[in-house]
């Protein structure tokens, strides 16, 4: 499944719409940056509700698939505009990370 | 062709926007060069924890960072305040970040634990007063 197959099943708002056409494969839940760095699988989906700009590096050094921004976090200034020219997805949404997870897991995410 | 390729980077101590940056510039060297993935990852990670140490606790420092044939090596250098007992700053959890990093989501003590699990080898040379230096290295 792609990332905008999956934003769109899960109805998330693009606010990086940087490379829809990756593939996700699994889900990581986590705010510490640096549990996520060491944890987080290639392809994942990362589930935060971590918003300020240092998530944009983290996300794409881990090499994650997208970023869902949980319970109607929104990024902070300068977030969107920066993760577009590194290539890295964000949504947001106003569930919670909860059933985010649930949902991607009915999809066999 | 024997000759490493080498790139070198000033890390900015004052700004917090831009950290990382370093990391994400040798992620996109790596793969221009036709590294493997795999390695580009661990490369990636076990280099940003570092450049970011140096941000949150050493006021910025320098990171060069050699591909030769067979390795990649990442040096880091800062004359920040230096680690006062290495053994413990590499369990994990260990942290001194202040609060208003912590708020940022750094500060769980897992930089230095992930840069030894990313990486094949590190050395770290550090005293208090003095910075800190590290090498490390991953091979190809
Ligand atoms: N370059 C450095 N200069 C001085 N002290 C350092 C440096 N790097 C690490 N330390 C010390 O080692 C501790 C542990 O580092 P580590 O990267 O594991 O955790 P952290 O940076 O506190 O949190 P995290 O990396 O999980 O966000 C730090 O809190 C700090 O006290
Ligand atoms: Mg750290």
């Amino acid at each position: 499944m792609t990332v905008s197959e999956m934003a769109k099943e899960l109805s998330l708002t693009a606010v990086s719409g940087a490379d829809g056409e990756r593939n996700v494969s699994g889900v990581y839940v986590g705010d510490l940056l640096s549990w996520v760095m060491g944890r987080a699988q290639s392809g994942n989906v990362w589930i935060t509700i971590m918003s300020n700009i240092n998530i944009v590096a983290v996300a794409s050094l881990a090499d994650v698939s997208c970023v869902v921004l949980a319970e109607g976090v929104v990024p902070d200034e300068g977030v969107c505009k920066t993760a577009e020219q590194k290539g890295v997805n964000i949504f947001t949404t106003e569930k919670t990370a909860y059933q985010i997870a649930k949902e991607l897991a009915d999809l066999s995410l | 062709m024997n000759e490493a390729v080498k790139l070198h980077f000033l890390v900015d101590g004052e700004d917090f926007t831009s950290a990382g940056q370093a990391s994400v510039q040798v992620k996109k060297s790596l793969r221009e060069l036709g590294i493997a993935p795999e390695i580009i990852r661990k490369v990636s990670i076990a280099m940003y924890e570092g450049e970011i140490n140096m941000v949150i606790h050493a006021g910025g420092g320098e990171a060069d960072v050699l591909i030769y044939e067979d390795r990649i090596e990442i040096h880091l250098n800062d004359n920040g305040p230096g680690i006062a007992n290495i053994d413990l700053a590499m369990q994990e959890g260990f942290s001194t970040a202040p609060d208003n990093i912590r708020s940022l989501g750094f500060g769980a003590g897992m930089g230095l634990p992930n840069m030894k699990r990313y990486s094949d080898s590190i050395q770290i040379d550090s005293a208090l007063g003095k910075g800190t230096r590290i090498l490390m290295v991953v091979q190809l």
